[in-house]
């Protein structure tokens, strides 16, 4: 299969296009410089503005506005219903908007692209529930991911590219799924699947992940893991985590969003927005 | 999923259909009348038959079996390619027909029919004929699938509109002003390529070429199911949504598959018309389209060789049942749908996997996908 690696931390040092960004998510590099494009009417990676999403009269998402800078990692929180779902429904084409504005990278309107239009411009989403190819083997389910061409007859082909075995290989390292890389994904644990989910958002490169509830049916161990994984990312590209799990949020250590009944209800440090009253009101529910 | 072209379980399907190619008409051809192995003549278009259910079945199974489209209209395609056989052989005839006119065949005579309407054009050239054959289904299929995989039709929605596809196409084809013979369709065929249809070798030949068709047929699907491609399309049967946020445009790819689908039903078809020496309107009903989803169930889903399979076995029990009690046929192919559907969900070549795995208490190589809906 791939060619052998050598062991340790040096498996990250092979040369080759993929690799490079996880060499920069490790330090090794700088990030690459992103130029901002010059038609761009902001310099926020991910902006939503006034995005309202109503069904059948009940508003999923009020008026919600939301900015996300260049490898800006944020933690969103609220009550079941807040909207945090639809707001990612939202960005990634599977929801249109009523009304308002989503723009990516300021030239790309959201609510105008389909969800596979979305995700070549680089965004990427993890579902809450772990959604990985079962039929497929762990390895499988990285390539499938790979930042690839994807139209239809580019992908009539057998095997696997020099490039491709070494970018498989690095993510397998990376989710720690080396030893489970011929098992079928349906066989693996909860938490690995996650963790092979994370592997498959990584393998897409891209510039803002979306995640949802990673630590979900998580051990605590897991769960930590997790979390440095998540900040290691965010060194590089933007990430948006939706979590329940406060002391996740807190391992996280980033600025938090609160969302009540599709707005926002509060912005800041995790200790600032939890002394809030409305937010011990309404989400802590005393 | 072995990931291999030819797998074990292909190369075992391979050497068969390779060898029943050879023996069966050496069978027929150097063993005397008497011997208890000899083939009798009528067994060969028969068994020809037989092979091109096969080779539809390949063609329902690649997109049932990977794509997870359920179509229960495949016998549209069928028909289409064996009616632009069928259209080629009415034009061989020439005044040989009953009313002995050079051009026009005997039903459009019969039907006042001053000349040959637009479409039946070129089709007493061999290659054109043959291009027809898939581009026909293959447009069809395009143009259908275009609609509705872009407005995301799935599941049982779109097994009714492709019965509905089928249906409407009977009863066009079923209307004599259509210009394909009415409910007679097309029959009395001659010769094909000079060759009379009726003759043994001619038969022995066909067969033969629907035994070759059969194996490129499955060769191209097996080649297509184990490309990156393939695993997308598997991808795109279990987790749609899933494949789409990873920025796989599903449509194009079951478009793709759906197309070529239906371009192998129409070799199918081509193929079957000179061996039964018909085409007519029945070929479009839905209950055909149904029954060949039950050859493929049966067989096994998703695995290529088992649709093949399936198709064999299914219309062999038929040739068998309905020179029994022809009219228990429909009882027993509907209890056959129950029990694959309950105790088989991976059809024979399925139960023979466990078999065999039971047997040797090791894993089997033998790939058995599991249907996803």
């Amino acid at each position: 299969m791939a060619a052998p690696l050598p062991e340790g931390p040096k498996t990250y040092e092979i040369k080759s296009p993929g690799v490079l960004s996880l060499e920069a998510e490790l330090g090794i590099l700088s990030p690459p410089e992103v130029v901002a494009d010059p038609m761009a009417l902001t310099s926020a990676l991910l902006y939503l503005d006034n995005i309202t999403v109503s069904f059948d009269g009940f508003r999923a998402l009020n008026a919600l506005s939301l900015v996300i800078g260049e490898a800006e990692m944020r933690a969103i929180i609220g009550p079941n219903g807040a909207g945090k779902t639809t707001m990612m429904d939202v960005i990634t084409g599977k929801t249109r908007p009523n009304a308002g504005t989503a723009l990516f990278a300021g030239v790309n309107d959201l609510t105008r692209l389909g969800e596979a239009e979305i995700a070549n411009l680089g965004i990427g989403r993890k579902f809450q529930t772990p959604t990985v190819f079962d039929m497929h083997t762990v390895e499988d389910n990285i390539l499938l991911a790979l930042r690839e061409d994807r139209r239809a007859f580019r992908n009539i082909r057998w095997g696997r590219t020099p490039v491709e075995r070494e970018r498989i290989e690095a993510l397998l390292e990376r989710v720690r799924l080396k030893d489970h890389r011929h098992r079928q994904a349906a066989e693996l644990s909860h938490g690995q699947k996650q963790w092979l989910e994370i592997g498959m958002l990584l393998a897409q490169e891209p510039r803002l992940l979306l995640v949802d509830e990673p630590a979900a049916g998580m051990t605590d161990q897991e769960t930590a893991d997790t979390a440095v994984l998540l900040r290691e990312i965010a060194k590089t590209r933007a990430v948006v985590v939706v979590e329940h799990d406060m002391t996740f949020v807190r391992d996280l250590d980033v600025k938090v969003t609160v969302l009540h009944e599709g707005s926002v209800l509060a912005e800041g440090p995790l200790d600032q927005v939890s002394a809030d009253e409305r937010v011990i009101e309404v989400y802590l529910g005393r | 999923m072995s990931g291999r072209i030819i797998d074990r379980t292909g190369g075992i399907f391979i050497a068969i259909v390779l060898l029943a190619a050879v023996l069966i008409p050496a069978a027929n051809l150097l063993l005397p009348p008497g011997h208890p192995l000899h083939v009798p003549d009528y067994m060969i278009p028969l068994l020809g038959k037989y092979l091109c259910y096969a080779l539809l079945a390949v063609a329902i199974d690649l997109v049932w079996g990977y794509c997870g489209v359920l179509s229960l209209g495949h016998g549209a395609f069928f028909a289409l390619g064996g009616y632009a056989m069928g259209m080629y052989l009415m034009r061989q005839i020439g005044p040989r027909g009953v009313y002995g006119n050079p051009v026009l065949p005997d039903f459009m005579v019969f039907l006042n029919y001053k000349e040959l309407p637009w479409f039946w054009q070129g089709f007493d050239i061999f290659p054109y004929a043959m291009l027809m054959v898939v581009l026909v289904p293959g447009a069809l299929a395009f143009v259908f699938g275009w609609f509705a995989f872009r407005s995301r039709v799935t599941g049982v929605y779109l097994s009714i509109i492709t019965q509905a596809m089928t249906f409407a196409l009977m009863l066009a084809f079923f209307r004599n002003d259509m210009g394909f013979g009415g409910n007679n369709g097309l029959t009395d065929f001659k010769d094909i390529l000079g060759f009379p249809v009726q003759a043994h070798g001619t038969r022995i030949v066909l067969f033969m070429l629907s035994a070759l068709a059969l194996l490129a047929g499955y060769l191209v699907c097996r080649a297509l199911v184990t490309s990156k491609y393939g695993k997308v399309l598997v991808a795109v049967r279990d987790t749609e949504s899933r494949t789409r946020f990873l920025g796989y445009r599903v449509e194009n790819y079951k478009l793709l598959a759906w197309t070529l689908s239906a371009m192998i039903a129409g070799v199918a078809g081509a193929l079957y018309v000179p061996q039964v020496g018909i085409i007519n309107p029945s070929e479009f009903a839905p209950s055909q389209s149904i029954e060949m989803v039950i050859w493929v169930a049966v067989g096994g889903r998703g695995t290529l060789v088992g649709a093949a399979l399936g198709a064999v076995l299914v219309n062999a029990g038929k040739t068998w049942f309905t020179g029994l009690m022809p009219e228990a046929w429909l009882f027993a192919l509907g209890a056959l749908f129950v029990v694959v559907t309950l105790f088989m969900p991976k059809g024979v070549l399925g139960l023979w996997a466990q078999l065999t795995r039971r047997l040797k208490r090791a894993p089997s190589a033998v790939p058995t996908p599991t249907p996803a809906e």
